[in-house]
């Protein structure tokens, strides 16, 4: 595994192994934590920490963990990491904490997290596992961004708080859609993103 | 050694433990004060706002000073002695020495048990009450929602009413926040000329040509539950299981 490129390794996740595209992991926050710009920027940073942080930590101690406990390890770790930023996020960013409300204790159950640590740091060196944790926690950015966006823009005209297209509400011209307010709606989005990109990049299309 | 071993196995399980745990308490501690400093700050930032003196940018700390907090006895609507400050009415509740049960019937705001008394924020003017806040919460559709209702030192008229915690839809129920509809309530009443609990939330548009008009708000648009929740809950503090006797009191006496 050492011929693995450090670069390939923090870019291949964004585009062309995306842990919510190709994977389909993580969803459950993209769900819930889209419908604000501001809050993705959050959520996506708090998630990078911990990634990056796990996967380090596991790949540290990955000659020494017995296979019989290793997921116990790993969730430790994990769980321990969410911990501190939950801690740090309602300190220094008590605005933001308070709108993540539970999903940032929800990171520990994030597929992704727990994933990278098990597929990926578990086999390799911590600097290599380090860029993978955030490689993942980029591509997974990436796509809340876009929804974040999305989400935002057309739901309830704004983007970071800003009246962009300014709604009915607030004496503008724009009817927002409710509907992407909505958790749901991210289920759509994620999915045209998905399909979007399987026409895109061909080789990602499952085969039955 | 093998890593299969039950000493391996216990050891590395052990010093896991040990590390997660000394990164997780240093974490806390090390930050506790500064969460505290942050929800104080919140809370008497959000009693500001609710009072309508609050400004971007403004000394909160300095600007509280001149609020005066005090404990009521819920029952009887008189002001009682002790540390309003440290009265935590949230955990209060939950106690079984501190609480009481509120039948199904009345209990309009679905909190189902209250503590037997509450903090009230009162702003002076002149010796004579200018404002009076009561915090207030109930259930909407998701969640509990925490309110602060400011009223006129007549204990009729709403001076504002703001949410400061809620799990409603953005968008929807979370709509209480958006300022144009928190700008419908100043200037309504709640009782009427009888002393009766007039303030409602109807689901069509208020029409402004008629009397009842002072007592009732636009329901929120899309947010049929959260309004009614929101309905319940006012009337539920403003009504004689909760602030009614001082309510009624202050209309009769002031303070």
């Amino acid at each position: 595994m050492s011929q693995l490129k450090a670069k390939e390794v923090l870019f291949a996740p964004i585009f062309n192994n995306n842990p919510i595209m190709l994977q389909v992991l993580g969803i459950c926050s993209a769900l819930a934590v889209t419908s604000k710009l501001e809050t993705v920027i959050a959520m996506s940073a708090a998630l990078a920490f911990v990634t990056t942080f796990s996967n380090m930590g596991v790949s540290a101690i990955r000659n020494y963990i017995p296979s019989s406990i290793r997921i116990i390890v790993q969730m430790a770790i994990i769980a321990s990491l969410v911990i501190v930023v939950d801690q740090v996020l309602k300190a220094y960013a008590f605005g933001i904490s308070k709108q993540l409300s539970v999903f940032v204790g929800l990171i520990i159950t994030n597929c992704i997290v727990m994933g990278r640590a098990e597929a990926f740091a578990m086999k390799n060196p911590v600097g290599l596992s380090a860029l993978d944790g955030l490689g993942n926690a980029l591509g997974y950015s990436v796509l809340l961004v876009a929804v974040g966006v999305i989400r935002e823009l057309f739901g309830s005209g704004k983007l970071l708080g800003f009246n962009i297209l300014t709604p009915i509400t607030e004496g503008g011209w724009y009817q927002t859609n409710g509907l992407l307010l909505l958790p749901p709606s991210a289920f759509f989005i994620i999915g045209f993103l998905i399909w979007g990109l399987r026409t895109w990049k061909k080789d990602q299309v499952e085969h039955d | 050694m093998s890593n299969e071993s039950i000493k391996r196995t216990l050891g590395v399980a052990l010093a896991v433990c040990v590390v997660c745990s000394v990164l997780v308490s240093t974490a806390t501690v090390a930050l506790k004060p500064l969460q505290e400093a942050n929800k104080a700050r919140e809370t008497k930032k959000n009693i500001l706002m609710a009072a309508g003196i609050y400004q971007d940018g403004m000394n909160i700390e300095q600007e509280f000073s001149k609020v005066e907090a005090r404990l009521v006895d819920l029952k009887t609507g008189k002001f009682i002695d002790g540390d309003a400050a440290s009265y935590d009415v949230r955990k209060m509740s939950k106690d079984p020495n501190e609480s009481v049960e509120i039948p199904a019937k009345l209990d309009l705001g679905k909190i189902r048990t209250k503590a037997t008394k509450a903090v009230v924020y009162m702003v002076r003017k002149d010796g004579a009450l200018e404002t009076l806040i009561l915090p207030i919460y109930g259930k909407g559709l998701w969640s509990t929602m925490y309110a602060f209702m400011a009223l006129k030192g007549d204990g009729n008229t709403v001076k504002g009413l703001s949410f400061y915690d809620h799990g409603e839809t953005p968008g929807l129920g979370g709509e209480v926040d958006n300022p144009r509809w928190k700008a419908l309530w100043p200037g309504k009443t709640l009782f009427d000329k009888n002393h009766v609990l007039q303030i409602r939330l109807p689901k069509q548009a208020v029409d402004r040509s008629r009397p009842e008009a002072i007592h009732q708000v636009d329901g929120l648009g899309g947010a049929t539950l959260t309004t009614r929740g929101i309905e319940g809950l006012i009337r539920f503090w403003m009504g004689a299981e909760g602030f009614g006797p001082l309510l009624k009191q202050i209309q009769a006496q002031g303070v």
